[in-house]
């Protein structure tokens, strides 16, 4: 991407050379795009880990791997997908994008905003290494599942696991400082006349998560620096042994943990928010409820944890409260979703690569949406608790959810980012290759999940043989159609068709009156905004 | 324009965060709309207030710890039993209810002792004391000291059930080869709901690894050891 921009515009953007340019960056542009790269690596290393356990999977019995390499693949594929490309995928973007919408020369704090890049990879580095030391033969990987329940990631443990905590500890440094970076760029640096309610959606849902990340990352650092007196300084905070109690963390987990699930979704609704009224030429429909239902998805988050806890033996009431107050998060997905469509009714639509992953994350993400539905209701979830089914919901979150509103990003604004179009022709290949090989991987991960089979097992009964090899087979489709992705991207940043400083013709917001590609230093003179 | 910007952009963006000194605040904020200008005081105060609320956040998730024992405590949730009771003189003996309390004993999983009740069930009025044990040996070849936590089903009976003398409330210590049998006294109270008939009280034995209280090392040594 470097090597394009410099040519163009070296004669009037002054920008550090070599390998100091990216070290010690203080640009939002190129920390975005280390941010992005870093999470598309990312993706592929976590691409990967979901091949082997899809491949192991394609029968029943045990075929490729030994059931602990597949433990730690199942840990560390939820790991790196959630903290390593979802998360640092949404910061990259808020990284280019948010001070472009606002009309701000920069982040707030554009040092702290290298470090908190800069710290990923030693945190990733940590992690993988783990990995790597088991592949060597010295001991296991994290084995533990995502969630690390104690006393599995406590008491039994593997020696690993405390490479694990620290990497941890430093993501979460990492969130807190982007987060704090983000809130003060939003608070103080918008373009005068740039009032809150005049900010673009996408500004907005990373407002919230923003904050989001402030109130939540601080306990998940509190619950790993718990795991780690338990396991090397003799607390009991989690061993009833000690006095303590392990559903103790299941509670401080998802304290953190429910939260964490809309700081992975918000961020994507601002996204869509941002492409449907494009493709639909029209102003987005409802844009006051939008800011109002996003923050009181925020609000709710808060008080909904329990319910990955219907089964832990809690008290009728509670489980009561819990289930009516997630239901009560369905109205304002619903208005989202709601308006999304209203946007879309009667537009001049055109079905461009980033409007269709837009529809695509619409549509699928409400699949998903609509069997978290089903599972918070809790005599109901007694069956789905910990079965395929769980998988199924949250990868039609995630993976067609967030991850299509990263991938509609990337197309919507690499115009923007490269001052190149990408292969059109190429992009919807990959959309219907995702949109297809996605549904083959995950759809059938309900039907499993109801009859009864339960996740992270790498071998299981007869009866899921048919629904499992499809599911396999989606799995390789949706993998290597990401290949196209990555050549698309490359072949955009190389040259290509010259995009327009509007590039989309309903394109509407500050972001679009700067060149393409947006120069290195953009609005040193702050728009007006009427 | 193009010197005004490679001079002063690397200079303000170089600057240290929320530092942007005056003299290079001025070459940005003689634009009539000042961004930078109002901001440096209020950066620097919004990342203030954002880190109390990070520490106040990280104090949260610890503060959950009391907070949970405080919560099933209150709601007897999780079969927490109270702490140890000194009988009330005055508890009337409801000697139209009986109630069957049942005694289960079990050990964690690295705890090498046996351990069992030596009645499996009685059968007691509410208000009455009743006075049963449990009986433990240590057949291995050396000292092990042990914590008993105790769990009352149903849980929202626990907060009923009172223990006015328990082997759960000391360490117990069995030397190589030592029988042990362990009073339990306790007295139901008469408010328990009606609908509860039978009481279930458990008993799990956790091992409690040696010089636990004092030195942490060898804790770590033992519980990667023994558990």
């Amino acid at each position: 991407m470097s090597a394009v921009i410099e040519e163009h515009h070296d004669h009037h953007d002054h920008k550090p050379s070599g390998i100091g340019r990216w070290l010690f960056s203080t640009n939002h542009k190129d920390i975005g795009t280390m941010y992005l790269w870093f999470s598309f690596i990312m993706f592929f290393v976590g691409g990967a880990m979901a091949l082997v356990i899809r491949a192991e999977l394609f029968q029943p019995g045990l075929q490729l791997v030994e059931p602990e390499f597949f433990n730690q693949m199942t840990t560390l594929h939820g790991l790196i997908m959630v903290f390593g490309v979802i998360m640092p995928g949404f910061v990259g973007l808020a990284n280019w994008m948010v001070p472009m919408m606002i009309g701000a020369p920069d982040m707030a704090l554009p040092r702290m905003n290298n470090w908190s890049f800069w710290l990923l990879p030693g945190a990733f580095g940590m992690l993988i290494a783990s990995l790597i030391m088991s592949l060597m033969g010295m001991g296991s990987a994290p084995n533990f599942g995502w969630t690390f329940y104690a006393p599995l990631s406590t008491t039994y443990g593997p020696a690993s696991t405390d490479y694990f905590i620290f990497s941890v500890h430093l993501m979460g440094i990492s969130s807190i400082m982007g987060a704090i970076n983000i809130i003060a760029t939003i608070m103080n640096m918008r373009a005068p006349g740039m009032s809150y309610m005049k900010m673009p959606i996408f500004v907005w849902t990373w407002f919230i998560t923003a904050y989001l990340l402030i109130a939540v990352m601080p306990v998940l650092a509190g619950v790993v620096t718990m795991m780690l007196m338990d396991r090397n300084f003799g607390t009991s905070f989690f061993n009833a042994a000690g006095g303590g109690d392990p559903v103790l963390f299941q509670h401080v987990f998802w304290f953190f943990g429910h939260p964490e699930v809309y700081i992975m979704i918000l961020p994507a609704f601002g996204v869509v928010s941002q492409i449907v009224p494009t493709f639909a030429r029209k102003k987005i429909f409802g844009y006051s409820s939008m800011v109002y239902a996003t923050a009181s998805i925020a609000f709710l988050s808060f008080i909904v944890w329990a319910h990955h806890m219907f089964t832990t033996g809690m008290p009728v009431a509670g489980e009561l409260f819990f289930m009516y107050a997630t239901m009560l998060i369905a109205i304002p997905t619903g208005v989202k979703v709601f308006n999304w469509v209203s946007t879309m009714w009667r537009g001049s639509m055109t079905f461009e690569t980033p409007m269709l992953f837009a529809i695509g994350f619409i549509f699928l993400f409400t699949i998903g949406g609509f069997t978290g539905l089903m599972m918070c209701i809790a005599p109901a979830d007694f069956q789905y608790h910990d079965t395929y089914f769980i998988v199924a919901h949250f990868h039609y979150v995630l993976a067609t959810g967030a991850a299509f509103s990263i991938m509609a990003a990337v197309y919507f604004w690499i115009p923007k980012w490269t001052g190149n179009m990408y292969d059109e022709k190429l992009g919807k290949l990959h959309f219907w290759l995702t949109a297809i090989g996605g549904n083959i991987l995950f759809f059938p991960m309900h039907f499993v999940g109801l009859a009864g089979m339960p996740r992270r097992i790498p071998d299981y009964s007869l009866q899921f043989a048919e629904f499992n090899a499809m599911a396999t087979v989606g799995a390789f489709i949706f993998g290597f159609s990401q290949l196209i992705f990555l050549y698309n991207v490359i072949k955009t940043i190389r040259g290509g068709e010259k995009a327009t400083d509007q590039v989309w013709e309903g394109a509407d917001g500050l972001e679009w009156t700067l060149p393409s590609p947006a120069p290195f230093h953009s609005f040193t003179t702050p728009p007006t905004v009427k | 324009m193009d010197t005004a910007i490679t001079c002063a952009i690397p200079q303000l963006y170089n600057a240290t965060d929320g530092e942007v000194r005056a003299e290079e605040d001025n070459k940005v904020t003689s634009h009539p709309n000042n961004i930078e200008g109002v901001n440096k005081n209020s950066t620097s105060r919004v990342i203030t207030r954002l880190m109390f609320v990070v520490v106040g956040m990280f104090g949260f998730g610890f503060a959950m710890v009391p907070l949970y024992d405080v919560f099933c405590d209150i709601t007897g949730i999780n079969g927490k039993t109270g702490d140890k009771v000194t009988l009330a003189e005055n508890m009337q003996v409801d000697t139209s209810r009986v109630i069957e309390v049942e005694f289960i004993a079990s050990l964690n999983d690295s705890m090498p002792w046996e351990f069992k009740p030596m009645q499996h069930s009685i059968k007691v009025h509410p208000g009455e004391p009743a006075r049963i044990s449990y009986v433990a040996v240590n057949r291995t070849d050396k000292a092990i000291v042990g914590q008993a936590v105790p769990s009352v089903a149903p849980g929202r009976a626990a907060e009923y059930f009172q223990k006015t003398e328990c082997f759960c409330f000391t360490e117990q210590k069995l030397e190589p080869g030592e029988e042990k049998e362990m009073p339990v006294i306790f007295v139901v109270d008469p408010q328990l709901p009606d609908d509860v008939t039978q009481l279930a009280l458990s008993y799990t034995f956790f091992i409690k690894p040696s010089g636990a209280s004092n030195s942490t090392a060898s804790l770590a040594n033992n519980s990667n050891q023994e558990i």
